[in-house]
C-alpha cells in the first residue's frame, strides 16, 4: 500500500540494519526479512568482499540506504567525492530512497565522525534544507533526513528542536526519517515531553522510522545502539505509527549485536503496532 | 553567533585531546578556561554544566577515533605498548585530523607522519614504520579495486616485444627490513583463538611471543599483500619478483621489466628462464594481471 511521496510510494515492513557478524547467517540460511539498511560508506569503496555480500543480498532482498556522513547541517559545501561515491551505490543499490542525518560533524574540510547537534535558528534550517536540496539533485533519489539523539543545546536557538526539523523538511521539500529512540533520548536529556514532538512532526513526510536501545547513565541517556528497545519507546512508536500509518520500520543494533534471530525478532515486535493500525484502517 | 562560527567554536574543542584520565581539558582552545569556554554557547541543564555537556562529544570524539586506530594497526600498537601507541595516536591526530569522509582512511598519513616523527618509535623506528606500511597495505588490499583477470588467451593478440601487463589495483608491493608479515601473524594468533584460557593469561602469553618477533633481527623480505577469493594474504616473494612486479606497475613493457629486474641477479644465467616461467604462472593463477586495455597494452 503506498504510504507517501516520500519513502518511493512502498509498503517496506519491518527491516534490519546489516551487520558484518550476520553476513554469513543471511548469505547461507536466506532469512525472511522484508529488507535490509545499508550503512551507505561501508559501502563506498572500490572492490572486495564487502561489495560481493552487498550483491548477494541485493540478489535476493531490498536494500536502502542510510548514511552517517553527509553532514547536511554543516556549514560548508558537500565533499564532490563523497557525492560522487554515494551515487555509484545508490546506481548499484537502486535504494528507493537515501537517508542521512539532521547534525553536523565536519568543518574546514576536517570531520570528527559524531552526529553533532544542530543550533535551532532559521539560518541554519536555510543552509541545511539548501544542502539537501543540493544532494538530491545530484542523487536523483528522494532525501529522508533523520532526528538525532542529542546532549547539548545552543543558546542561540530560536526554535524547538520539532519545529527545526519542520522548518527544514518544508523548505527542503524532503522525507523525515523519524527516530523514536532518538526523540526519547534526547527528551530525556533535554527534559521534554517526547509525545509533543512525535505529534508535532509533519506525519505526510515520514518516509521511514528507526527504532533502537540506548544506554542510561546517571545524569544522561546515550544512544548507543546496543539494547532492545524499551518500553517507553515503542509506546512512542505507537503513536507515531497511529499518526503517519503504515511505514517501513527499522531497527538498528549496532554494538554488542546479537545473533540475526534475535535481532530480527526485536525489530518484528514492530508488527503489533502496525497491525493495529492496518485494523483502525480497515474499520 | 553564526553557523559557522558556532561550528569551528565547537569543533575545536571537540578535537581538543583529552586529559590522561579521558577527560575534557579545562584549558579552552583559546587558552581561557573550558567552563567559560562552553557557557558561551552551550546552555546547561538542571543536571549537567554546559562543560559537561560539551565533554560528552570530546570523550566520543577520541574514544571513537582511538578505537578505529586501534583495530586497524594492531601491530604497530605491539610494537610500542598500549600506551605509547595511545600516546603517539593523539599526536598523530591532532597534526593529522580526519579529512574523509570515511574512517576508513584515519590512518593514510600514519606512515608519512610517523617517518618525521621518530620519537615515538626510537629505537623500533624501523620496525614500526615496516608494520605501519603492511597494515596500510592490508586496509587498501581489502576494498581496493579488482579488474577482470587476464586470461592466457587475451596475450594471443599482442606482441610480446612491446606488451605491458597490468597489475591488480588492489595488490601492494613492499620492501621491508623486518619479519613484520609473522608478527601481525603473531598479533592476530590469539584473536582467532578459542581455548579456555583466561583473557590475562593470553594477553600475556600473545606480549611474550609479539616481543620475541619484534627482538628478532632486521630481515629484509620483500611482500606482495594481495586479495585471493576476497581474504587479504601477505606472500613474501624473491627480489626478483618484487623487481619485475614493480616495473610493471610502473608501466614498464614486460620484456624492458624483466631485463631490469635480472641485470644484478645472483641467479645463475641458465635457472633464469625456468624461474621467471615459474613466476609468471603464479601470478597469473593468482589473478594478478588484469585484462589488457588493447590501446594501452601496446604501445
Amino acid at each position: 500500500m503506498p504510504a507517501n511521496r516520500f519513502n518511493g510510494f512502498t509498503d517496506y515492513g519491518i527491516g534490519i540494519g546489516l551487520r558484518a557478524p550476520h553476513y554469513h547467517h543471511i548469505l547461507t540460511r536466506k532469512p525472511v526479512c522484508d529488507w535490509f539498511e545499508i550503512i551507505s560508506e561501508n559501502f563506498m569503496i572500490d572492490g572486495g568482499r564487502p561489495l560481493k555480500v552487498l550483491d548477494s543480498i541485493l540478489d535476493q532482498y531490498k536494500v536502502v540506504q542510510h548514511g552517517v556522513s553527509m553532514y547536511f547541517g554543516s556549514a560548508e559545501k558537500p565533499n564532490r567525492e563523497h557525492l560522487r561515491r554515494l551515487k555509484e551505490l545508490v546506481k548499484r543499490t537502486k535504494t528507493p530512497w537515501v537517508s542521512d542525518h539532521l547534525c553536523w560533524g565536519s568543518i574546514d574540510g576536517r570531520y570528527t565522525h559524531d552526529l553533532l547537534p544542530m543550533p535551532y535558528t532559521f539560518e541554519a534550517a536555510r543552509l541545511t534544507a539548501q544542502k539537501v536540496r543540493e544532494v538530491r539533485d545530484f542523487l536523483e533519489v528522494p532525501v529522508a533526513v533523520e532526528n538525532v539523539s542529542s546532549y547539548a543545546e545552543f543558546h542561540v536557538s530560536e526554535m524547538n528542536e520539532w519545529e527545526f526539523l519542520n522548518e527544514v523538511v518544508e523548505r527542503a521539500d524532503c522525507g523525515i526519517l523519524l527516530d523514536v529512540n532518538n526523540i526519547y533520548v534526547s527528551s530525556q536529556n533535554h527534559s521534554f515531553d517526547p509525545f509533543t514532538y512525535v505529534n508535532s512532526v509533519r506525519a505526510e513526510r515520514v518516509a521511514q522510522i528507526h527504532i533502537a536501545g540506548h544506554s542510561k547513565y546517571r545524569k544522561y541517556i546515550l544512544d548507543t545502539h546496543d539494547h532492545p528497545v524499551i518500553d517507553p519507546v515503542w509506546k512512542l512508536y505507537q503513536r507515531a505509527i497511529q499518526r503517519v500509518g503504515h511505514t517501513a520500520t527499522l531497527l538498528e543494533w549496532d554494538d554488542s549485536i546479537p545473533s540475526f534471530q534475535e535481532v530480527h525478532n526485536e525489530a518484528l515486535k514492530a508488527n503489533r503496532f502496525l497491525s493495529s493500525t492496518l485494523l483502525a484502517t480497515a474499520v | 553567533m553564526k553557523l559557522l562560527q558556532l561550528q569551528r567554536t565547537m569543533a575545536r574543542a571537540v578535537m581538543q585531546p583529552l586529559t590522561p584520565s579521558e577527560r575534557m581539558q579545562r584549558k579552552a582552545p583559546d587558552g581561557k578556561s573550558m567552563r567559560e569556554y562552553a557557557g558561551r554557547f552551550i546552555k546547561p541543564n538542571d543536571r549537567l554544566t554546559s562543560f559537561e555537556r560539551l565533554e560528552i562529544y570530546n570523550r566520543q570524539y577520541w574514544l571513537r577515533l582511538f578505537s578505529s586506530m586501534i583495530e586497524d594497526f594492531p601491530g604497530l600498537r605491539s610494537v610500542l605498548g598500549g600506551r605509547r601507541f595511545d600516546a603517539m595516536c593523539n599526536a598523530y591526530l591532532v597534526d593529522c585530523p580526519s579529512r574523509s569522509f570515511t574512517l576508513r582512511n584515519l590512518g593514510s598519513r600514519l606512515e608519512s607522519w610517523l617517518g618525521k616523527h621518530p620519537e615515538w618509535a626510537g629505537s623500533k623506528q624501523a620496525l614500526a614504520l615496516d608494520i605501519v606500511r603492511l597494515e596500510w597495505a592490508e586496509i587498501e588490499a581489502f576494498d581496493g579495486k579488482a579488474e577482470p583477470a587476464l586470461r592466457p588467451e587475451d596475450l594471443n593478440t599482442l606482441d610480446p616485444s612491446s606488451l605491458r601487463l597490468e597489475l591488480q589495483p588492489h595488490i601492494r608491493l613492499l620492501s621491508l627490513h623486518y619479519p613484520v608479515d609473522d608478527l601481525l601473524l603473531e598479533v592476530r594468533k590469539d584473536d582467532s583463538d578459542t581455548d579456555f584460557a583466561s583473557n590475562t593469561f593470553q594477553e600475556r602469553r600473545k606480549r611474550k611471543r609479539v616481543q620475541a618477533v619484534a627482538k628478532l633481527k632486521p630481515a629484509d623480505i620483500f611482500l606482495a599483500v594481495h586479495r585471493f577469493d576476497d581474504s587479504v594474504y601477505f606472500r613474501r616473494i624473491e627480489p626478483e619478483e618484487f623487481a619485475i612486479l614493480s616495473a610493471l606497475r610502473k608501466g614498464k613493457p614486460l620484456n624492458k621489466a624483466i631485463e631490469t629486474a635480472l641485470r644484478n641477479t645472483s641467479m645463475p644465467l641458465e635457472e633464469r628462464p625456468a624461474a621467471v616461467q615459474g613466476w609468471f604462472k603464479n601470478w597469473a593463477a593468482l589473478g594478478w594481471f588484469c585484462k589488457p586495455d588493447k590501446k594501452a597494452a601496446v604501445s
